[in-house]
């Protein structure tokens, strides 16, 4: 069984050792030790705010806060893809719920995740992206796919989940 | 300093330089109103019901925080400022649940208070409530997060008075809330249950767990025996509830009506109190003779135990091994006292009533098992009783008097000491020299009493120094902590309670707003003891009874079975 | 102290030598890469390598022409300096064909040229004398977009730290205060606090530690001069932040630079580390014994930050939410010390004022608004971008002359200024000078200088729920009007915007928006209500439409739209028939299509597909 997973964790968890490290004994440099640990794990996670509180000798409440008062911070992992579904009324009224469900069946996600175990996709339903005349619509990253039929979903994200940048010229709109 | 003259709605009025509107208001006989304001803490001004109209300025002024300067025009009352308070409140009410008939709070709560005196009768916004679920998390507070008003005022007793740090700010803006350390819950946070956070809550965003309907259950099952114990601080501070001065309820009075509530035998605490101090003496003595484990700390104070064992897990063979006066007690009912009485103690429900919501937790310690059933079966606050005698319709200043039960209800000044902080310092002192030999002619030991954080003072026991310490609040204790953990404590024997002013001032208390209330209650303390007859625990006969019909001696191994435990460490979210 | 002298010199030198070689030099500016620039730059530097040409590539910042980026400019050993605008990859290898090859500028592509001294080329327009140049002053952004700003030794070379020289060598800190005070300078990013008085009190605060703050936080959307002058020229805002650190006595400095700007920070890094190696910046400066070291905080993402309490708190690692004042910061500031902040364009604004002195800024101006601002120009106007003028000229010169009038030759309609705390004002007033007071008059306010103008298609009501959205969600929640009111605020105004709005609605707009504002415990929330205020004086009329008639007039709320299809223009094509996502429309081929009300959900996917314009909303 492949474990590179393991090393990929391990990895991290040394690289957030040596920041905790460098800000051992200062003082007011939460700021800076999270943007670092965000860095390194693409959001800051809970065991995180511990690990700073103990070597930081700063409240685990007050990081907390920090962490949920900054717009950059976030507290859940996030894929590599950003997948964002339209979820405006024209996109509603042409089968976006459906498109919604393609997708949450192609990742597995369940119970309200919105991201895919393997932390190659984020989901995010927006409101209005602004091109209805093409709904349903959804765009991966930069890339926007207009008059979606939910049996095109998995050709598409299969795209972004082996890591080729090859875009379905029919499809992409932007 | 300066003297600075101001006008407020037309009353000229002298105050100091540096006087904030709203004091120079109160002192001109002037109300202005408050919310996130609290007395004995930094001014926020967060919630902006204080403005004011300041002649000169655009923007109206919060009272709280603006300085007086020289001949300063103030109007508290005009049309714009009742206008923008009733609309600050309208806010405020438009995300408030409007539960207030069944509110714990109804007719102790600041906002509604404010709502009646704005005549606010009808809200221009349509009503937005959070729907959180309630943290029943502790055994002790309960927290309502939907009827936070975001004063901040528990955020900061809970990190600034008490460092505990259980409670912070989570989300920014309209989703700003306040929650336990890492948004888990309580229990998961290093709270420990204190219950200042709920004096400092102007609404009943936290509250104490009540256990109401489950002692009703108790007392009126016939096949129970409900047996209660009092603790020395609940009968100054009830009074209060009834309008009377602290102190003004006499013991019996209480015992009377508890007994008229429906309780079979009422027991006083303070026995175990006098108990206590038989048993700590001996081991700050055992501690003294062979220099192990100083500074002894006290162990009588359920938030100071789980604060040292949240904090420093590293010290807790610095606590004394003794349980609480409440845990001895517990212990001891359903053994001794039910063989005295000759009553199966499978029947007996064991309840206490405590200025305390941390005992609440304490008594659902699972080592507190010793007399092979749970030791003490439930706990109600000060606040409970007060509300139970007035569901039962009893106006216990109204009462007679009665007496309590025999074999565990008598007690000394020195128990009663136990209320106050210094108290159990103090107890602890007037028998300890005396071990030595000899009569104390002064057993009055003025320097450990009053409500200055850190006291200090010096014994001598055998001619040899011995230094004690004794604090309140936990961020007292933490400096005391932080000198022990440095290997710099000067100490030998410290006191701590995690209340401002001990037990008087404890989390179970009628609703308490500073140190002015506190100082009196601690009065009424020392006024109790110095009228009793007896006023060294080592008087007590009925303890002197207890060691011989029952426990031996002191520290026998009967008594380290019942009356002793140990601490381990609690790995929270510090 | 002599170094700096002969090294300026010896720069200088080194400059106009290299104006001796071909140059060719690209803005790449964050503006400046969003419109392309990058790909022009490695296009160019493709060419220039095949064909082996001896050419110096240079990458500057911004020239304040937004409307014309990617922009690029040649400069031939004496020649003018030719300025191409709107340079795309394949244009500008044609255009260096032409021009490095055979000597023949592009006019069709030029934006103006500007001769330094040599003889200009015939029919092409000097930059200056163009209508965006024509009555803009160039003090701060005098070096933007001319020099390198990874250079240090172009900043020295166009008189960079000669300020700073003189304030060590010659003058005493209350002298340096006396200067700034008598300039008039106010500060740029919004409340216009004069900043000698800052400085002064900064001074007399007791304490062996103060700081000195650089804000360059510039969060309002349609403002980017801060930016703008931190990519294109960052050591003027070393320098500023330097000397007043010698006139207050403090020895550190920040820079709060918002975390969306990285190119920012890079060239601030750069800065830094440059002026230090040089003893510029540290320990014993020029050895006139004071020392002066300036650090990054880099924001985390929230506009609040802004107000200086919360960025304090910021820097300081805690929650940006701001406090109460008194104490000011010049009392208690960062870390309790006495502490100066001041914004970038502030900053930047020093040298200038220490170098040709008080009177020479002092000239600039109207009576109690001194000097030049920067205003940043979006929206519906044909010439986007950064205008530096005197304060106290007209906003018509501003938004017709500099920036060219409205695009498409639409009807102007408001100009929004000073961002989300500004307000917006109408045609009525256009002749208004821009200064500090006039525009707090008009209900709006100077900020940090963003001028969005609007056309007869913008809705008012709807511009004033976008800007409550932006405040609604910047808040920081610790006072209950700005967290509680500025929601209750947004959703009246969305609930007119969808037609539900009531009769009482603009009244309890109204009143709650005067409440937030007198009430709220800092700028942000003071100044929140601004948009709506602004457009109830001014546009009323919108509102009630809304209200009571169910229209929006500008057809820009959704809801409120009628889309029908005009019979006699439609030709049946069935293409909106096609595209309709809500199968709202009907009719046979060839025949006149109509449009189900009940079904249409206003997207206006068909009004876009008409080749006929047969559809129109109203």
């Amino acid at each position: 069984m492949c474990n590179c997973g393991e090393n990929l964790r391990d990895q991290r968890y040394t690289a957030l050792e040596k920041t905790l490290k460098k800000y051992r004994h200062t003082t007011g440099k939460i700021i800076p030790v999270l943007q670092e640990i965000q860095d390194i794990f693409g959001y800051v996670p809970i065991e995180a705010i511990r690990e700073v509180s103990r070597e930081l000798k700063v409240p685990s409440s007050e990081i907390y806060g920090v962490v949920t008062f900054y717009g950059q911070f976030h507290l859940q992992a996030r894929g590599k893809n950003i997948i964002r579904v339209c979820t405006g009324t024209a996109c509603h009224v042409q089968g976006g719920g459906k498109i919604l469900e393609a997708i949450t069946d192609y990742l597995g996600l369940k119970d309200g995740k919105m991201t895919s175990d393997d932390m190659m996709f984020t989901l995010e339903p927006v409101a209005c992206l602004g091109a209805c005349g093409m709904a349903p619509v959804m765009m991966v990253n930069e890339d926007a796919y207009g008059r979606l039929t939910p049996d095109e979903v998995p050709a598409i994200l299969a795209r972004y989940d082996e890591n080729r940048k090859q875009k379905d010229d029919e499809k992409c709109i932007a | 300093m300066t003297a600075i003259t101001v006008s407020i709605n037309g009353i000229k009025t002298t105050v100091p330089e540096g006087t904030s509107i709203l004091q120079a208001a109160a002192g001109a006989g002037v109300h202005i109103p408050t919310l996130c304001f609290h007395p004995d803490q930094e001014v926020k001004a967060n919630c902006r019901i204080c403005v004011v109209e300041v002649e000169g300025r655009n923007n109206l002024a919060p009272a709280c925080a603006t300085a007086v300067s020289e001949g300063m025009v103030i109007k508290t009352a005009t049309r714009r400022v009742l206008a923008a308070r009733r609309t600050i409140l309208e806010l405020i009410l438009a995300r408030h649940p409007q539960d207030c008939l069944h509110c714990s709070r109804n007719g102790t709560c600041e906002l509604q208070q404010l709502a009646a005196e704005y005549d606010v009768r009808y809200n221009r916004f349509p009503r937005d409530e959070w729907q959180l679920p309630l943290d029943y998390s502790t055994p002790g507070i309960v927290r309502d997060p939907n009827k936070c008003v975001l004063c901040h005022r528990c955020i900061e007793v809970c990190t600034a008075v008490q460092t505990v740090n259980a409670l912070g700010l989570a989300n920014r803006g309209y989703d700003t809330q306040v929650v336990p350390s890492i948004d888990h819950d309580l229990f998961e946070s290093p709270c420990v249950m204190c219950g200042q956070c709920i004096h400092a809550c102007p609404v009943a965003a936290i509250t104490e767990r009540d256990q109401i309907d489950e002692l009703m259950e108790a007392i009126s099952d016939p096949e129970k025996v409900v047996v209660t114990q009092i603790a020395p601080a609940v009968r100054l501070a009830l009074s209060e509830e009834f309008g009377g001065e602290p102190g003004r309820l006499r013991m019996e009075q209480l015992v009377d009506g508890l007994q008229k509530i429906g309780f079979d035998y009422v027991l006083h605490t303070n026995f175990a109190a006098d108990l206590t101090i038989w048993e700590e003496g001996h081991e700050l003595l055992e501690r003294l003779q062979e220099g192990r484990n100083l500074p002894m700390f006290t162990s009588c104070c359920p938030g100071w135990v789980r604060f040292a064992e949240v904090y420093y897990p590293g010290l807790l063979n610095h606590l004394s091994t003794c349980k609480s006066p409440q845990q001895m007690f517990g212990a001891l009912v359903k053994t001794y006292w039910a063989e005295k009485m000759g009553i199966d103690p499978e029947k007996i429900v064991s309840v206490s009533i405590m200025p305390c919501t941390a005992k609440k937790y304490e008594a659902v310690r699972p080592e507190m098992i010793d007399s092979r059933y749970a030791d003490v079966d439930m706990v109600l606050t000060t606040r409970e009783i007060a509300r139970l005698f007035r569901m039962t319709g009893i106006d216990p200043l109204k009462l007679a008097g009665a007496f309590p039960a025999p074999w565990m209800g008598e007690y000394t000044g020195a128990a009663v000491l136990f209320g106050a902080s210094g108290g159990v310092m103090e107890a602890a002192l007037r028998t300890v020299c005396e071990l030595q030999g000899g009569t104390l002619e002064k057993i009055d030991f003025c320097d450990v009493r009053g409500m200055k954080g850190v006291k200090e003072a010096t014994v001598y026991l055998n001619g040899k120094p011995v230094r004690v310490a004794v604090a309140h609040s936990l961020s007292n204790a933490r400096v005391l902590m932080e000198q022990v953990a440095a290997g710099e404590s000067p100490y030998h024997f410290i006191e701590v309670m995690a209340c401002p002013g001990g037990c008087i001032g404890g989390g179970g208390q009628p609703l308490t707003r500073t140190d002015r209330d506190r100082a009196r209650r601690m009065q009424a303390i020392y006024d109790e003891d110095r009228g009793r007859q007896r006023r060294k625990a080592h008087e007590n006969q009925e303890v002197k009874a207890l060691y011989q019909d029952y426990l031996g001696s002191v520290m026998s191994h009967k008594a380290h079975e019942l009356l002793h435990t140990r601490y381990t460490l609690k790995r929270k979210n510090t | 102290m002599h170094s700096l002298k002969e090294m300026r010199r010896e720069f200088q030198r080194a400059f106009n030598v290299s104006t001796n070689r071909v140059k060719v030099a690209i803005g790449l500016g964050t503006c400046g890469i969003a419109a392309g620039g990058e790909k022009v730059w490695n296009a160019v530097n493709e060419y220039v390598e095949n064909e082996g040409l001896d050419v110096d590539m240079m990458s500057t910042g911004c020239l304040g022409m937004c409307y014309a980026e990617p922009i690029m400019e040649v400069h031939m050993p004496g020649e003018p300096r030719f300025v191409y605008g709107n340079v795309k990859p394949e244009t500008a290898v044609e255009i260096l064909e032409r021009h490095l090859k055979y000597g023949r500028p592009s006019p069709e592509y030029i934006v103006g040229q500007d001769p330094r001294g040599f003889e200009p080329a015939p029919n092409i327009m000097e930059l200056k004398d163009t209508g965006f140049f024509k009555s803009q002053v160039k003090t701060v952004l005098g070096r933007c977009g001319i020099i390198d700003p990874e250079q240090i030794a172009h900043y020295i070379a166009f008189g960079g730290y000669e300020a700073l020289e003189k304030v060590l060598s010659e003058m005493s800190q209350i002298e340096v205060i006396e200067e700034i005070k008598r300039s008039g300078l106010r500060g740029r990013g919004g409340g216009g606090f004069p900043t000698g008085r800052k400085w002064e009190a900064a001074y007399n605060s007791p304490g062996p530690k103060k700081y000195v703050i650089c804000n360059a936080d510039e969060g309002d959307p349609g403002a980017f001069m801060d930016r703008s002058i931190l990519e294109g020229d960052p050591h003027s805002v070393l320098e500023g932040m330097a000397i007043c650190g010698y006139a207050i006595g403090a020895d550190e400095g920040y820079i709060y630079v918002r975390a969306e700007y990285p190119l920012a920070i890079k060239r601030l890094r750069k800065a830094i580390q440059d002026a230090e190696a040089m003893g510029i910046l540290g320990d014993n400066i020029l050895d006139s014994g004071f020392s002066f070291r300036i650090r990054i905080a880099a924001g985390a993402g929230a506009f609040v930050c802004g107000e200086e309490t919360a960025l304090m708190h910021s820097i300081e690692g805690k929650r940006g939410m701001p406090r109460v004042r008194p104490p000011y910061p010049a009392q208690s500031g960062l870390w309790g010390k006495p502490t100066n902040i001041n914004n970038v364009e502030t900053y930047a604004n020093v040298p200038g004022i220490i170098r040709k002195g008080a009177d020479w800024f002092a000239a600039m101006g109207t009576d109690n608004s001194k000097g030049s601002k920067v205003f940043a120009l979006t929206g519906k106007i044909r010439r986007t971008g950064l205008a530096e003028v005197p304060i106290g000229i007209s906003l018509r010169d501003v938004v017709f002359d500099i920036g060219g009038g409205i695009q498409n030759d639409r009807k102007f309609k408001a100009v929004q200024i000073g961002g989300p705390s500004g307000g917006c004002i109408p045609a009525s007033h256009l002749d208004t000078p821009i200064d500090y007071d006039s525009l707090i008059q008009l209900g709006a306010m100077m900020g940090s200088g963003g001028l969005v103008v609007m056309d007869e298609d913008t809705c008012m009501v709807d511009v004033a729920r976008y800007f409550l959205k932006f405040t609604q969600e910047e808040s920081c929640g610790k006072c209950t009007p700005c967290r509680e009111g500025t929601m209750r605020m947004l959703q009246i105004l969305e609930r007119i915007c969808q037609g539900q709005g009531g009769p009482e609605d603009i009244d309890t707009l109204e009143n709650l928006a005067l409440v937030v504002k007198s009430t709220s415990l800092c700028g942000l929330g003071q100044s929140a209500p601004n948009p709506v205020l602004a457009t109830l004086r001014y546009f009323r009329s919108e509102y009630e439409e809304h209200i009571f008639n169910k229209k929006c007039p500008a057809g820009i709320c959704v809801e409120l739209l009628d889309i029908i299809i005009d019979p006699a223009a439609c030709k049946g094509c069935t293409l909106c028939k096609n595209v309709c996502p809500a199968d709202a429309i009907t009719g046979e081929r060839k025949k006149p299509h109509s449009i189900d009300p009940e079904k249409c959900i206003k997207c206006q996917a068909c009004i876009m597909k008409c080749p006929f314009g047969a559809i129109t909303k109203g």
